[in-house]
């Protein structure tokens, strides 16, 4: 940690490590991370064949209805989740200076309970439990779970923060926060639910109709907006400045952005609901919001990119860098793609296709999961005190994970729109000129393309677990053997 | 605390904040963003102007413009109307039989009920109407259960086949698992495989099979398998299996038999799509006149 203190070339006022952090609870994380990395992004290859291959599709648990769950699940809250509070953990000890609050006996139950949840919401999955709502799949018992372990999650936090040497809380933590408290929100207000028995899994939520939709929907944006977004600017904010070396671009910025993120994106749900049986004046509102949202996203991107003025070069040679900055980049992508796919007449024709699986993808592989590689490869030689065995390998990663993205929202653009446009194709007497069947037979190549990228994007993820694992083989105090020394500062 | 420091890079000051080594600069927000906040801010509100965007006591605020989805979808669906008007009403105003001798009438028909069959039919009878193998028969061919003409398939479109609409075409083949001996039962499916075998013509009156075939099964499939359209009873002296070809086919069939059923599509489709439907059936291919 010493090494990592006097990385900053500034001259620092504490360079001390604080005794008492917690690094075997942000091992354990890590480690966390890039199992179900593999695991999800597996589902994700397997579901992808099913759609281009329908035959694939064997027996009662291996259809593309059970495990298409276990794909969003286990990349958004396994790999996601893990990569977030691994991070998190990481990166409040060290801006606030001191140790978790509630102990390793706390911070230990927070990693089995959640690793628990996920099983047993993977479990009921494939055995066809479900709540049938996208990303809250879990039925009651699991829920009540993940609430608990949930509270533990901000509990520490909040202690940690709140016992901190640091005058002033830094703004990952402010993120962080904003993460984990709306996350809260969101996951107890949706999921109340009454079971059927108290011995059977079955239970009926407390909405119904086009509130439940409308519930369901403020919950899954804000899952993107609050778990997939916020979480991750959080990550950003410190994995960015610290592999760059450079302070961030602008303070004022991080206050005004922050804010008109949280503010604004919890209003913008609706627009999952275009042209559904939600009234009109919530549909406007829904899209209103998310016009406005544009600027506060890409203030973001600008305080992540800009960081860099004055280290451009470094894009050059250091490849975790590129992880980290190609990701704000996506970010700033996709944040301009979904204002505009809320727009009701862009919404029109691209709702219900392939584009907004590209969308998603876009947001997940582009921008999620290149700031966790980017966190990952900057944490696990500082966390097991080892020189990344092969800065080439991460260079591996990059380019195939990067093809990988390219062929895969390429795809989906294509066929997204192509599907739209045949679906309101008129021919001149005013009849449809395509059947819906038509639509899905057209599909075929591009979700074989879809698969090829699927397929690269987890081998770019099987080098970096490979890396990970014969970096922490090595010997204690091993020297870098590569071109670039990471941690051997 | 550290203090303010000049960054040389950029030429601003950092805050004198500072966090496991990380620092912020005083750079300004860049005007752009502000400009194009602010502008996406206007385009937000002049939209929640223009059309209904937030909910009130009474009611909901309904905007400028007066637009309603609901009164879009249906101008849309009256002005789709208007423009096949004339059609519509000459379709249901000629004869059903005399709707393919007008070329342009024809041309319509045959376009609509192409699209409606690609909604409505495909996935039973497959799109282009080719049927699926041992689950419903195709619609290409000259080989009809229920009768071919435009009339046959017109009547059969609207009231389906044992659909428990009261005028829906309906019959049961007994299950004769329950009614002959396992014995008999072999003996007959051989016997109905021969039928379509032109190298047995001369032997097949022999076969064991023959006579139970005459007390059971020729009333309704005829005496020598040409089929019986009054009951939907299948020819079975030709290649065309709809449940399968074998032996074992054949003897499940007689034993438990499955009877095919097609909704009743006027409770869901206009007549005038009824009768597209007619005309494109019939125009595949099979059509008799």
């Amino acid at each position: 940690m010493t090494a990592v203190a006097l990385a900053a070339q500034r001259p620092v006022h504490r360079r001390q490590a604080i005794p008492d952090y917690n690094e075997e609870i942000v091992r354990r994380f890590t480690v966390a991370t890039v199992v179900w990395a593999l695991f999800g992004f597996s589902a994700g290859v397997v579901v992808a064949a099913q759609l281009a291959f329908p035959n694939l599709n064997v027996g009662e648990f291996f259809t593309f209805g059970r495990l298409r769950p276990v794909h969003t699940s286990g990349v958004i809250l396994a790999f996601g989740g893990n990569a977030l509070m691994a991070t998190s953990l990481y990166v409040v000890q060290r801006t606030c200076q001191v140790g978790l609050w509630g102990g390793a006996r706390l911070a230990n139950f927070l990693f089995w309970g959640y690793q628990a949840f996920l099983v047993i919401a993977f479990a009921g999955y494939v055995m066809g439990v479900t709540q049938s709502r996208e990303y809250a799949e879990p039925e009651w018992y699991a829920d009540i779970w993940l609430t608990i372990v949930w509270v533990t999650y901000l509990a520490i936090f909040v202690g940690t923060i709140a016992r901190r040497r640091e005058p002033h809380i830094y703004v990952a933590n402010w993120f962080f926060l904003a993460f984990i408290i709306t996350v809260a929100v969101l996951h107890i207000v949706n999921n109340l639910a009454m079971p059927v028995s108290i011995a059977g899994s079955k239970s009926y939520s407390q909405f119904s109709g086009v509130q439940d939709a409308l519930i369901q929907w403020w919950y899954g944006h804000n899952m993107v907006g609050f778990f997939l977004t916020a979480g991750f600017i959080g990550i950003m904010y410190y994995f960015v400045p610290k592999q760059a070396e450079r302070p961030i671009y602008s303070y004022r910025l991080s206050i005004v952005h922050f804010w008109a993120l949280i503010f604004l994106y919890i209003w913008a749900g609706p627009h999952h609901l275009h042209y559904t049986s939600l009234p009109d004046w919530a549909q406007t509102l829904g899209m209103a919001f998310s016009i406005m949202l544009w600027m506060p996203s890409w203030g973001g991107m600008i305080n992540g990119i800009m960081t860099l003025s004055g280290a451009w070069g470094k894009l050059r040679t250091d490849p975790i860098l590129r992880f980290l900055v190609v990701a704000v980049a996506f970010y700033g992508m996709a944040t301009f793609e979904g204002p505009m796919m809320a727009l009701k007449s862009v919404n029109s024709l691209s709702h219900y296709t392939d584009w907004t699986v590209g969308h998603v993808h876009s947001g997940a592989l582009g921008w999620v999961a290149f700031m966790t590689f980017g966190a990952l490869y900057y944490m696990v030689p500082r966390l097991w005190k080892r020189p990344l065995w092969s800065v080439r390998l991460v260079e591996w990663h990059f380019w195939i994970a990067s093809i990988a993205i390219v062929l895969y929202i390429t795809a989906m653009w294509v066929a997204g729109i192509a599907q739209g446009l045949m679906w309101r194709a008129y021919d001149t007497f005013g009849f449809l000129q395509y059947t819906f069947a038509d639509s899905v037979a057209m599909l075929h190549p591009y979700y074989v393309i879809r698969l090829v990228g699927g397929m690269l994007y987890l081998a770019g993820g099987a080098l970096m677990a490979f890396n990970f694992y014969m970096t922490v083989r090595q010997p204690a105090g091993a020297r870098a053997r590569s071109v670039q020394p990471v941690a051997a500062e | 605390m550290a203090v303010p420091e000049h960054d040389p890079l950029t030429g601003y000051k950092t805050t004198g904040h500072e966090w496991d080594g990380i620092t912020e600069l005083t750079t300004p927000i860049p005007s752009w963003w502000v400009t194009v906040f602010l502008a996406s801010c206007f385009v937000a509100v002049l939209y929640m102007w223009l059309f209904p965007s937030f909910a009130t006591t009474g009611g909901y605020y309904r905007g400028s413009l007066g637009w309603s989805s609901r009164g879009d979808l249906v101008d849309d669906v009256a002005a789709g109307r208007a423009a096949q008007a004339t059609w519509r009403s000459a379709l249901v105003a000629t004869p059903i039989e005399a709707i393919e001798a007008n070329e342009d009438l024809r041309r319509f028909a045959t376009t609509g009920g192409r699209a409606a069959f690609g909604q409505n039919c495909a996935p039973c009878h497959g799109v282009g109407a080719g049927g699926q193998i041992g689950q419903f028969p195709a619609l290409v061919d000259d080989d009809w259960l229920w009768g071919g003409t435009i009339a046959d398939i017109y009547q059969t479109i609207r009231f389906g086949i044992r659909s428990g609409h009261e005028e829906a075409r309906d019959s049961a083949m007994p299950a004769f698992g329950e009614l002959i001996s396992a014995q008999e039962i072999d003996a007959v499916a051989r016997f109905v495989l021969a039928l379509s075998d032109p190298t047995t013509l001369a032997s097949r009156q022999q076969m064991p099979g023959a006579p139970i075939y005459a007390t059971n099964c020729a009333a309704c499939h005829g005496a020598a398998g040409e089929g019986g359209r009054d009951f939907g009873a299948p020819r079975l002296n030709d290649a065309i299996w709809l449940y399968g070809g074998t032996l074992e086919d054949v003897r499940k069939q007689i034993v438990v038999p499955r009877m095919g059923m097609m909704p009743a599509f006027t409770t869901r489709l206009d007549d005038e799509t009824i009768r597209m439907l007619s005309v494109y059936v019939h125009t595949l291919g099979g059509g008799e006149r």
